[in-house]
């Protein structure tokens, strides 16, 4: 998979329509995957998961500047994110289908918020985006 | 087997009366070939689908669509009842048409990113979480009887 010219752009103007409000979003894609995908809450047994929470506030910004952090090196995001992918993979060790749920929630936090900007074209772009990302944070499992 | 409560009966059913059908229909499989072009696959006597403007005004994509989405109209009143309700469709997408079910994964979770365009705040993160259930349940019937 190869993100295009074109994909690049609809990522980079996706991402300054969202401005400040990524740690928002990214709080708010966690408390949806939360819900609807109940079994990644067994990789938060140690947060408080209620509505508001503090942690996911903080747990979300952290995501959000990750994914700003790969918006901003599109063109080698396997570098941006090396760090991240050891953390992931030696560590961390969340299932990669688990990348699938929070990357749909991520989609969904954008058009519930942003449903003008939010158009086929770039839904395809950002779609691509968040799964380049999940490759990248799982290509060291093994 | 999938189980709704009463609570998640009557928010999937309350935001399903506000859907147009016909215009949700065709931007749902729209989007399904744009995101997901191996998905053309089933389509190729459809016409010019060779970009995303393309795709999203043609009027086979819009009419294909509505169908597709009519259709899911059985699920949201046979809740209790997936299964049995898409007996026939699963046997026609396995026989017929020979779709691989996991399009139908792909097409439910479009039609909620559909649904959370459509409905902004309203779509919250409980009424997202009783949509996944219902498009999960619908895409288990329609693989059901497969073989």
């Amino acid at each position: 998979m190869v993100l295009s010219a074109a994909d690049k752009n609809n990522i980079k103007a996706a991402w300054n329509a969202i401005g400040s409000h990524a740690g928002d979003h990214g709080a708010e894609a966690l408390e949806r995957m939360f819900h609807s995908f109940p079994t990644t809450k067994t990789y938060f047994s140690h947060f408080d998961l209620s509505h508001g929470s503090t942690q996911i506030k903080g747990h979300g910004k952290k995501v959000a500047d990750a994914l700003g952090n790969a918006v901003n090196h599109l063109d080698d995001i396997p570098t941006a994110l090396s760090a991240l992918s050891d953390l992931h993979a030696h560590e961390l060790r969340v299932d990669p289908v688990n990348f699938r749920f929070l990357s749909h929630c991520l989609l969904v936090t954008l058009a519930s918020h942003h449903p003008g900007e939010f158009t086929p074209a770039v839904h395809a772009s950002l779609d691509k985006f968040f799964s380049t990302v999940s490759t990248v944070l799982t290509s060291k499992y093994r | 087997m999938v189980h709704f409560t009463a609570e998640e009966k009557s928010t999937i059913l309350s935001l399903w009366g506000k859907v147009n059908v016909e215009e949700a229909g065709g931007e749902a499989l729209g989007r399904l070939l744009v995101v997901y072009p191996w998905t053309q696959r089933f389509f190729d006597s459809f016409g010019n689908l060779s970009s995303a403007s393309a795709i999203m005004g043609n009027p086979k994509v819009k009419a294909h669509g509505k169908k597709v989405l009519t259709s899911f109209g059985e699920a949201v009143k046979n809740m209790d009842n997936l299964k049995p309700a898409f007996a026939k469709l699963s046997e026609l997408h396995c026989d017929k048409l020979h779709v691989d079910p996991e399009n139908f994964k792909l097409l439910g979770n479009v039609m909620v990113i559909i649904l959370a365009t459509h409905f902004g705040k309203e779509f919250t993160p409980d009424v997202q979480a009783a949509w996944q259930k219902l498009v999960s349940g619908v895409a288990t019937a329609l693989a059901h009887k497969y073989h």
